[in-house]
């Protein structure tokens, strides 16, 4: 890689050893890709949480607060394994509880603002049309490249980490021109009308493709622009689907996200490799797809990515009013400032009374000891809306069913999915 | 040193040399959704992989699936002893490669010919990044008679 005098003087240790060591990383990583140079980056989202980098990674996190490491520029905390307030009731492990403490304490030291959320580009930082940025989780990235126009790869936890400490980014896949450009259209002839018809649409197209530099060009029947413009949380959900089971960071929307006002502009002089067309009777088909077992659930989730304040708004109404069946358990996660501000408005409260349970700062699927979660509580089946939680939540051998929302929340009053 | 029975070449590789025992997939693979990273075991019910432990084999995946979990994962699973020797991937994903050059864990990425119709979990490969090479040192033994 070519480096300036600024990169130099990293590398040689001028700046510490802390910034010599996450250059050094990303020249190994850079060098790999093929990346000629880095490019400066201006925000970076990392995740840090004890359930993914156990005790070796909490060691190395805090032996780099120790030293003085800090971030040069904005960085946030991806969802984290631990509500503080839940931990007790859900059992999660004590000793397990005080480290996730000391994970964020270390964050704090070296500059990172442990915002916990998953839905970053929803609530915390919009970045431009070209701007770069190093970001994970997935459904953050390919938000961000997508319908940002944006400029970043899929970063893990400690290269997030290393892009803030130096500030740039080795300019590799998704920085480039030519990895954005679409490679395969799909034709949307039918009009979802719930979130998870929008996950499903994900996997039906992401599972059959599963590449990172598989990039869709999402349109109405016969080329012609989607019909009607999707909300953020629509977009939420069909990317995290997308990333989730395609490994993809980008898709384009012609008419809708900003790469895409036409399929050409979108390709740009791609042949498309593929050409599919998705209709309400494909995603039927996904729904009937799924294990029911003895058609009992007593576990239904909304999570993954976290709520939106508007996702919170919805659930709370369909609750109002009623009770979540006895013997079930209702999760929703979202963000801590969502939730501040559904309290505000009474929407927590509304879905408490029916005896759901909101957790902040979370994400179902990474929660702390949630293996054996699963076996004390009696969980077997998962209902959710949420297609991403369908398919990663799996390593915990979950039998995982997606469906819409409303009929979430019929499995959440009657115990029964159907 | 006895010559290889037959070479890959990989088209970007990082990471030491090492060799070990081919576990061959046709499925993809994402630390989250697949393994269980306390026992180093595929769990994901249906994985071609489920039940198999990767601790100190060299994996041979088409795909990468997900997900930002490597970039920790896999230095965890290295602090845990339950780290496989190399990862070989058809197509990756930039977590996978970051998560195994922290964990300093062998990856290749791009494959010529395609080894997973070639190899049998159980031969014996050594990976060599620095010419981007895999070769196939013995075939596993065949059951006893």
């Amino acid at each position: 890689m070519q480096l300036s005098s600024d990169e130099q003087a990293m590398l040689s240790g001028e700046r510490g050893a802390a910034v010599k060591e996450a250059i050094e990383f990303q020249i190994q990583v850079g060098t790999f890709f093929g990346a000629q140079r880095f490019v400066p980056i201006s925000n970076a989202h990392m995740m840090g949480d004890i359930e993914v980098m156990g005790d070796v990674g909490l060691a190395r996190l805090e032996k780099m607060a120790r030293e003085g490491t800090h971030c040069a520029v904005g960085i946030t905390t991806n969802a984290r394994c631990i509500d503080f307030a839940h931990a007790k009731a859900l059992e999660q492990v004590d000793e397990e509880v005080e480290k996730e403490r000391r994970i964020i304490a270390s964050l704090r030291k070296m500059n990172v603002i442990t915002a916990d959320t998953c839905i970053n580009y929803q609530t915390l930082y919009q970045p431009h049309l070209g701007e770069h940025v190093a970001w994970g989780d997935t459904g953050t990235v390919i938000y961000a490249n997508s319908v940002f126009g944006a400029r970043t790869n899929f970063e893990g936890g400690p290269s997030a980490l290393a892009s803030a400490i130096t500030g740039r980014t080795p300019e590799y896949g998704f920085h480039l021109d030519a990895v954005r450009r679409g490679n395969f259209v799909v034709e949307l002839d039918v009009d979802p009308s719930d979130y998870a018809d929008w996950g499903a649409i994900g996997r039906l197209v992401g599972e059959p493709h599963q590449s990172y530099y598989a990039v869709p060009v999402f349109t109405g029947p016969g080329r012609t622009p989607i019909r009607r413009s999707p909300t953020s949380d629509e977009l939420k959900h069909l990317g995290a689907s997308l990333a989730s089971y395609g490994s993809h960071a980008m898709f384009h929307m012609v008419g809708v996200t900003p790469e895409a006002p036409t399929v050409e502009t979108a390709l740009g002089g791609n042949t498309p490799t593929d050409m599919m067309k998705i209709t309400r009777a494909d995603i039927d088909k996904v729904y009937r797809g799924y294990d029911l077992k003895d058609g009992r659930c007593n576990l239904v989730v909304f999570s993954a990515p976290q709520l939106s304040l508007f996702e919170l708004k919805r659930i709370s109404e369909l609750l109002d009013g009623r009770t979540v069946a006895s013997g079930s358990r209702l999760f929703v996660t979202t963000s801590n400032a969502m939730k501040r501000a559904a309290s505000e408005l009474g929407y927590i409260g509304r879905i408490e009374a029916a005896g759901g349970t909101v957790l902040e700062g979370v994400c179902f699927y990474i929660l702390q000891n949630l293996t054996p979660m699963k076996q004390k509580m009696g969980w077997t089946s998962l209902v959710t809306n949420s297609a991403k939680l369908v398919n990663t939540i799996t390593a915990h051998r979950f039998n995982t069913i997606l469906r819409r929302t409303e009929d979430c929340i019929q499995t959440a009053l009657t115990g029964d999915v159907k | 040193m006895t010559a290889p029975l037959m070479m890959f070449a990989v088209d970007r590789a990082a990471g030491p040399v090492v060799e070990g025992e081919a576990v061959i997939s046709t499925e993809g693979f994402s630390p989250r959704y697949d393994l269980d990273r306390w026992t180093g075991v595929i769990s994901k019910p249906g994985h071609k992989l489920e039940g198999i432990s990767i601790k100190d084999k060299i994996l041979f995946f088409p795909t990468a699936k997900g997900g930002i979990a490597a970039g920790w994962a896999f230095y965890d699973i290295q602090g845990k002893g339950i780290a496989p020797k190399a990862f070989i991937f058809g197509v990756t994903n930039p977590v996978m490669v970051q998560g195994a050059i922290y964990a300093d864990i062998a990856i290749t990425e791009g494959w010529s010919p395609d080894p997973i119709a070639v190899l049998q979990t159980g031969d014996w490969v050594r990976v060599v990044p620095d010419r981007r090479v895999i070769e196939l040192l013995r075939r596993r033994a065949p059951p006893a008679a």
